[in-house]
């Protein structure tokens, strides 16, 4: 179920057997045998650890695009109840590629919305590989705006190798789309928060991406522009991906140093793909927290450190007169 | 029935003359030879077929300001190679080529002025910079200077020429979409004007961001705007884009520019649409 074809990833795959049998063995053994098998079980875990620790950065992203991993539907399913889907951007169309709607993340009914993959070829043609039109993003607007008309906090995952660059997207002004997005959610006087689940490529990521927190996932990436695409413009070739990954600093690790997200939330040993019932319990309960943490903030002061947020991003030189000294913003 | 056929003007298949430096300036659409000080005069605009050549960001402040209003500021903000950027260049050098070549610190300039002695903030990305590209610097400058328009109540008003965030610094340039967009949603709600001015060309995440949020977007005559570049879009779709994609005459057709502005009327119809607003 898990093949991806890497190397690593099979190596990954036949520890967590192991793991899996010394754990099953460990269940029916006396308690002579179980320190031994505990140790056992240990030791195959640092392997996991160790392996995924050394990967590099292309290997991160591959992890991020792994198709056995759970997506935006699949988070929704064992996060939230009660969970109404709502189509449609009232403009022009139901966008696939962008799900989102009403529901129950313990207590507290969220608005939640997520570029959603597919994972067969027909669902990806359905899914549209998690490429969005600007409907897509006006749809996630839509609910935003509901969520803030009836002050519930949004929840945004973001899993997409970028915005859909198609004619009707130009047509439709899939630059004024995620241009508006930006502009509205950081106005939205409701909590958001923004998880990267999977891929983070480009505008198409950031235009469901304002917010109070920004998390990533262990196996994801965030950037600018896909390591593809930077490879076929900086080295005119898209084979030069895998330098393309390294240089663009694109794993969580990366953004942190940079200060960009608040947090990392740890995945199940080897990977979300390996059990995506135990990566939704995880994100889950770092929700409710995080929500539990904004939920008391008065929306005026939610606002301005939201701003301020976003206005401290950046690193830059600029020689100070009166004090000698680089200020890196 | 031949000649009731329409004739193709051999454009190609003129022979390259060279011109000589400084004098004469060939357009590049319709392939006039232009003196080059009439050019000038018309603010490089092709008297012939309207091409608007493009201009650099000083250009801009001589056509949209008063004669010497133009007080810059910030110009001592330059980048930070924080990824340790390395693809055949070094990105360190990348930017110091861009200085040499320019004699600019950044991809913006960004100033205070007066149009028709109305003040204003003023900024330009200038594309013979890394291609205009946004990266921390041109976040922080364009967030400033609305900042600032905010802080002084007096309108906005941005020249964008850009490829698009800059990927030399990751996802910190990706951020500086959000960052610019937020200040400019705090200027909007204090209804203080900002018009947003589009030329050749205008694309990826500084078209995403805060060139289309204008109150009034203006776009200069056959300027390429758009989200993805043309190229990508034919790669992803495997066809031929049709004539006139994505210029401004096509994204004024499908409703998303207010209005086309020959650059000789630029400051003149900014100036009007400064008096409607304030």
């Amino acid at each position: 179920m898990n093949e991806t074809g890497h190397d690593f990833e099979r190596k990954i795959i036949a520890l967590r057997r192991e793991l899996d049998d010394v754990r099953a063995r460990s269940l029916d053994h006396d308690p002579a045998f179980k320190d031994d098998l505990k140790q056992q079980a240990q030791k195959l875990e640092k392997a996991i650890r160790d392996i995924h620790s050394k990967l590099n950065r292309w290997q991160r992203v591959l992890l991020a695009r792994h198709p056995q991993r759970p997506y935006t539907m699949d988070y929704i399913r064992f996060m939230i109840t009660d969970f109404v889907e709502l189509h449609g951007d009232r403009l022009f169309a139901d966008d696939k590629a962008i799900v989102g709607g009403l529901g129950k993340l313990a207590h507290r009914t969220v608005v939640i919305v997520g570029h959603q993959k597919g994972r067969s070829t027909k669902e990806n043609l359905y899914r549209n590989f998690g490429m969005a039109n600007p409907e897509g993003y006006r749809k996630a607007l839509r609910l935003m705006r509901l969520a803030a008309k009836y002050k519930r906090p949004v929840v945004c995952l973001i899993d997409t190798p970028g915005a859909y660059p198609g004619i009707g997207a130009e047509e439709r002004g899939q630059a004024e789309a995620i241009a508006r997005n930006l502009f509205e959610m950081s106005r939205l006087p409701v909590p958001i928060i923004v998880v990267v689940i999977g891929e983070g490529a480009s505008g198409g990521a950031l235009g469901i991406g304002v917010g109070d927190r920004l998390l990533m996932m262990e196996n994801t990436w965030y950037s600018v522009i896909s390591p593809e695409g930077c490879a076929s413009i900086l080295w005119r070739s898209a084979e030069k991906k895998e330098q393309a990954a390294e240089a663009l600093k694109l794993t969580p690790q990366d953004l942190m140093v940079q200060g960009l997200i608040d947090e990392i939330i740890p995945e199940p040993l080897g990977g979300a793909h390996f059990d995506h019932e135990e990566a939704a319990s995880i994100l889950k309960r770092t929700l409710e927290r995080v929500l539990g943490e904004l939920g008391g903030m008065p929306p005026q002061e939610l606002l301005d450190k939201r701003i301020e947020k976003f206005s401290r991003m950046g690193l830059f030189q600029e020689p100070n007169a009166e004090k000698e000294e680089t200020n890196v913003g | 029935m031949e000649w009731f056929k329409k004739v193709k003007t051999g454009l190609k298949a003129q022979e390259k003359r060279p011109i000589p430096d400084g004098v004469w300036v060939k357009c590049d659409t319709c392939g006039e030879i232009i003196y080059k000080k009439e050019l000038i005069q018309n603010l490089w605009v092709c008297a012939k077929c309207g091409f608007h050549f493009r201009i650099k960001s000083g250009d801009y402040v001589r056509i949209l300001l008063d004669d010497g209003t133009f007080d810059e500021l910030h110009s001592n903000i330059t980048a930070v190679d924080s990824l340790k950027f390395r693809d055949s260049k070094k990105y360190t050098d990348r930017v110091k080529d861009a200085m040499k070549k320019t004699g600019l610190s950044e991809a913006a300039r960004t100033g205070i002025g007066k149009v028709d002695g109305k003040s204003i903030v003023l900024g330009i990305l200038a594309f013979d910079f890394l291609g205009g590209s946004m990266g921390s610097v041109v976040g922080e400058k364009i967030a400033r200077a609305t900042e600032q328009a905010l802080r002084d109540k007096i309108p906005l008003i941005v020249v964008s020429s850009s490829g698009g965030a800059r990927m030399q610094e990751g996802a910190l340039s990706l951020m500086q979409m959000a960052k610019t967009s937020a200040r400019l949603a705090q200027l909007s709600e204090a209804s203080v004007p900002y018009i947003s001015v589009l030329t050749h060309p205008t694309t990826g995440g500084v078209a995403a961001s805060f060139a289309m949020l204008g109150d009034i977007i203006i776009a200069e005559p056959g300027a390429l705007i758009g989200f993805a570049g043309p190229r990508v879009i034919e790669q992803t779709i495997g066809q031929e884009l049709p004539e006139g994609f994505q210029r401004s005459e096509f994204l004024l057709e499908h409703g998303f520019i207010d209005v086309i502005v020959n650059r000789r009327e630029l400051k003149p119809i900014i100036s009007t649409l400064l008096d409607h607003l304030t």
